[in-house]
């Protein structure tokens, strides 16, 4: 019964953080700019099949594909399992499904078992990736401590977690021989298994502790970790989802319309405006910082999980540029999350006297991107670097004109020519002359 | 050349198949006006009724947008879509993708709505229906032509295939660099980097493809987009290569094959 309390405690603790978490994040997406979600639902939910649940975009990099897969699967599976967990601790039953299943729990639970040992594997391979092979993508310029570290945590706890099964496992497989009437048989669970000869020696009272402890550690690490995700990249097993649903179906060569600046020049030319302005001030053109952005960038910078292959494909970066497509998401959420702690400290939010542009991204890093799509193309979880990237770029032109010298001389040239170059008119056709 | 102009057909109540939409580079830039001109005798070769704006054509705003001036871009916009509307313009073929992305992509929400096809599309599709005639494909028979993805047709448009199929149509070896199709290096000049230098680094953009280009060891580098051409004419001429490689349109390739150069 003290178990049973205690379990819901636990759970209900976990629960509050959690959701003062969700509300946190939730309430610094929404600073955003309102977007226009257009085009057929279903390219929306075939993008979200496909790509968040399909993980099809992941596949062009086969191994870490692969082992990623692996984790994904065990993710997905072995949370069906954290479900008699969490019935078993409100009821203070123990494997409350395997009479009722039978032989199908025992085919279940070594599925589980499998996937666990799966998942290990591949968090080992990971870890090997990143400190030992150092993929340079995770080592380049903006993967300072914190990232780097960040991702050795997720891996190492989803380590201890697996281990945390088996042990469990292995003590009960012993605990059902000696105390069949507490512990009902799960039948033979193959990799656990093969841990009984460690513990057998063990009196039962031990084993009881070990399978309890292995029990409670398994689920508040489960809960733990659902609450440190919210601060970390981890956070993408949930954002990948939204991100893929609202991601961009326009081709990706297009870039969004201000209308505010359409009514404007219509007006100018002298044009009908189809839609009048509402009365509101208009707001920025461009962004200077986060509540400038488009909220979608903002849930795109919670989905981001640092993987680098935006950078990795990027042609400024490759030739040595401070431009980082990774580097613009991870400084949109820093900025974001600061904002969000700005707000619930009743501090003063966005008038803190900083901004994402220039205090988080610099000029010289927006400069640098020949908006090419690489990144685009290569996030598996379809975010958009290259959005930002503009809107930026929009704020240092139309509020400050501060675009380098070159590309001013290029807009006169625009606006007296025609043309980007110093070409008259009037020479346009001769092209057909010579 | 004789060239009409919508202005002049519009006047004679004639109205063309195709605009040809030339762009600034293909206007000004005295490499790339090689390529509309060679364009334009296949055009004729394989009559094709179609005209150009002229001295009316405008840019299309493109590097305006990109690097962040709306109402520069808008302006453009608003002014090319008068112009193309008035005459009732329904179909566009450019052989400049920058040009065809926002004709394509971005007019329709200023109010331009037209059926935009890149050169690559059309001399593909010409191909195909037989009304281009390659009558000397002994220039680049079995030679190796290495073809460079321009980023605005391919991750921005999607059309990777028709420039591969055009060179294919020449009985070329197409080889393929390490990064391309949606993988393909960008050659250094979008998003209105062709009208700045480079920010600091540790090596030009179009360097590092020229050499992946090199790589191939093909002797033509293909290319269907007049910035690629700039950046890509170069980075061979970096590498002192100029005399071996060269850097050509597809629209020249096809011109060559057709004894119309």
């Amino acid at each position: 019964m003290i178990q049973q309390i205690l379990f819901l405690l636990t759970l209900l603790g976990f629960a509050i953080i959690l959701r003062k978490r969700i509300v946190q994040i939730s309430r610094t997406i929404r600073l955003g700019r309102d977007v226009k979600i257009d085009g057929p639902t279903s390219r929306r939910f075939r993008n979200m099949l496909l790509v968040a649940f399909g993980q099809k975009k992941m596949f062009s990099r086969f191994i870490p594909a692969f082992f990623h897969f692996l984790i994904y699967i065990g993710f997905l599976v072995i949370n069906i399992e954290a479900l008699e967990f969490i019935i078993d601790g409100l009821a203070g039953t123990h494997r409350i499904f395997a009479p009722y299943l039978g032989g199908f729990y025992t085919v279940l639970m070594n599925v589980f078992e499998f996937l666990a040992v799966a998942v290990l594997v591949a968090c080992v391979v990971f870890l090997i990736r990143r400190n030992v092979l150092k993929l340079p993508r995770f080592w380049s310029a903006e993967m300072t401590a914190w990232p780097r570290l960040d991702a050795n945590i997720i891996l190492i706890t989803e380590i201890v977690l697996m281990l945390a099964i088996l042990k469990m496992n292995a003590a009960d497989q012993i605990l059902q021989h000696r105390e069949p009437q507490h512990y009902p048989s799960t039948g033979k669970l193959m990799f656990s298994s093969i841990l009984i000869p460690v513990l057998e020696g063990y009196s039962t009272s031990f084993l009881i502790f070990v399978e309890r402890f292995a029990w409670w550690f398994h689920i508040i690490g489960i809960l733990a970790f659902a609450v440190y995700i919210t601060y970390s990249k981890h956070l993408h097993i949930f954002m990948a989802f939204p991100n893929t649903w609202f991601a961009r179906l326009q081709p990706a060569g297009y870039i969004s319309n201000m209308p505010v600046v359409t009514r404007e020049v219509k007006s100018m030319l002298g044009l009908p405006i189809e839609e009048p302005g509402t009365n509101e001030p208009p707001g920025r053109f461009g962004a200077k910082d986060v509540n400038d952005l488009p909220w979608t960038s903002l849930m795109a910078a919670y989905a981001c999980t640092e993987c680098g292959r935006c950078t990795s494909e990027c042609p400024a970066n490759i030739t040595g540029k401070k431009l980082s497509p990774r580097k613009i998401m991870m400084d949109t959420r820093d900025r974001l999350e600061e904002v969000g702690r700005n707000l619930q400290n009743g501090g003063n939010g966005l008038d803190d006297g900083k901004s994402l542009l220039d205090h988080y991204i610099t000029r010289e890093e927006i400069n640098a991107c020949t908006s090419c799509n690489a990144c685009v193309e290569a996030c598996p979880v379809l975010i958009n670097p290259l959005e930002i990237i503009l809107e930026l770029r929009r704020y240092v032109v139309m509020e400050e004109s501060g675009a380098p010298a070159s590309w001013n001389a290029m807009f006169q040239n625009l606006e007296t020519n025609f043309a980007p170059w110093k070409f008259s008119a009037a020479d346009r056709f001769n092209w057909a002359k010579d | 050349m004789n060239i009409p102009t919508l202005s002049e057909l519009t006047a004679r109540g004639e109205t063309p198949e195709i605009l040809f939409w030339v762009g600034c580079a293909g206007s000004y830039d005295d490499r790339y006006k090689r390529v509309t001109r060679a364009f334009a005798k296949i055009l004729i070769a394989a009559e094709i009724k179609f005209a150009v704006l002229g001295p009316e054509e405008s840019c299309t705003g493109d590097p305006a947008r990109r690097a962040g001036n709306e109402f520069l871009f808008q302006m453009q916009a608003m002014n090319n879509i008068q112009i193309l509307n008035g005459y009732g313009v329904k179909k566009i073929v450019t052989a400049c993708p920058h040009c065809f992305n926002t004709l394509k992509n971005e007019y329709p929400e200023l109010g331009g709505h037209y059926e935009v096809i890149h050169h690559s599309e059309f001399l593909q599709q010409l191909i195909n229906e037989g009304r281009i005639k390659l009558t000397d494909t002994t220039a680049y028979k079995g030679k190796k032509i290495t073809y460079h993805d321009s980023c605005y047709l391919g991750r921005a448009n999607g059309v990777y295939e028709a420039p591969r199929a055009v060179i294919e149509a020449l009985d070329a070896d197409l080889a393929e660099m390490k990064r391309s199709k949606t993988r393909g290096l960008c050659c250094g000049a979008g998003g209105a980097q062709m009208f700045k230098d480079a920010e600091k680094g540790n090596k030009e953009i179009n360097i590092e493809r020229t050499e992946e280009a090199l790589n191939t060891g093909a002797q033509t580098i293909a290319v269907a987009c007049p910035f690629c051409m700039t950046m890509m004419t170069d980075g061979v001429k970096a590498k002192e290569k100029e005399q071996q490689i060269k850097v050509k349109d597809l629209a020249e390739l096809i011109a060559e094959a057709q004894g119309l150069a």
